[in-house]
């Protein structure tokens, strides 16, 4: 078995722009360390994975229906912090690992061609997840 | 008892010559961190990667990084919002 101190599991059940930031930052912050990463999309964090939802999530707590995610935005523009985008393809160079949930994909009746595959290594359910969260020193559920 | 002569000049000046230059000047969390990370990816051992930001916790955090990958760090300098750092893969 891997070192157990190595690796970062990540489950990413949140769709909300703010909280997918939060799961690629720790993933991203995890590799950059010398450490492994994955994160497991389901749920609402998988709809971001399909083709052009990425930036899509409202924010958390006070959207106000997209007000505050915009001011958020800008903000964070202000302060120069990396897009969704360059953040998911830093994980991926760095050689994180994306899991999709494939039974929110029947419930929501996503098919893979709707989802980036380029960016997807594993389709797969609860037992996955497990098996990559026992080896892990830290897991969390965003 | 035999005289040991030992050559200090290289330790006391590590101005060799970088090999990669990562300028994330402007940049905030966690892009300079995973930029010195995808540098080291790319070098080759022995090589020397210097870093230029202006992030203040990455100057704290890009020396816990390297010392996690076991490489050397060769040098801290500047100020919190503007700093050099220095690598050997």
């Amino acid at each position: 078995m891997e070192d157990k101190a190595d690796k970062v599991t990540i489950v990413l059940h949140s769709g909300d722009m703010d909280k997918v930031y939060s799961a690629l930052i720790i993933g991203n912050g995890a590799l950059a360390m010398g450490m492994e990463a994955t994160i497991f999309f389901t749920f609402w964090g998988l709809q971001r994975l399909k083709r052009g939802a990425l930036e899509k999530g409202p924010l958390s707590k006070m959207n106000m229906l997209g007000l505050g995610k915009w001011m958020v935005k800008q903000r964070m523009k202000r302060a120069n912090v990396a897009t969704l985008e360059k953040m998911l393809q830093d994980f991926k160079e760095l050689g994180g690992k994306v899991m999709a949930c494939d039974m929110t994909m029947e419930i929501m009746g996503i098919r893979p061609e709707d989802l980036r595959q380029e960016f997807i290594d594993e389709y797969c359910a609860v037992g996955s997840y497990i098996q990559e969260a026992r080896e892990s020193a830290i897991t969390l559920f965003i | 008892m035999p005289e040991i002569k030992v050559d200090t000049r290289e330790a006391q000046c590590p101005a060799v010559e970088a090999n990669i230059v990562v300028d994330c000047r402007g940049e905030t969390c966690p892009v300079p961190l995973v930029e010195v990370r995808k540098a080291i990816r790319k070098a080759a051992p022995g090589d020397v990667i210097e870093v230029f930001g202006t992030h203040p916790a990455s100057k704290k955090e890009i020396p816990m990084a390297v010392e996690a990958l076991s490489l050397e760090l060769l040098s801290v300098e500047g100020t919190d919002t503007d700093w050099t750092i220095r690598i050997q893969r």
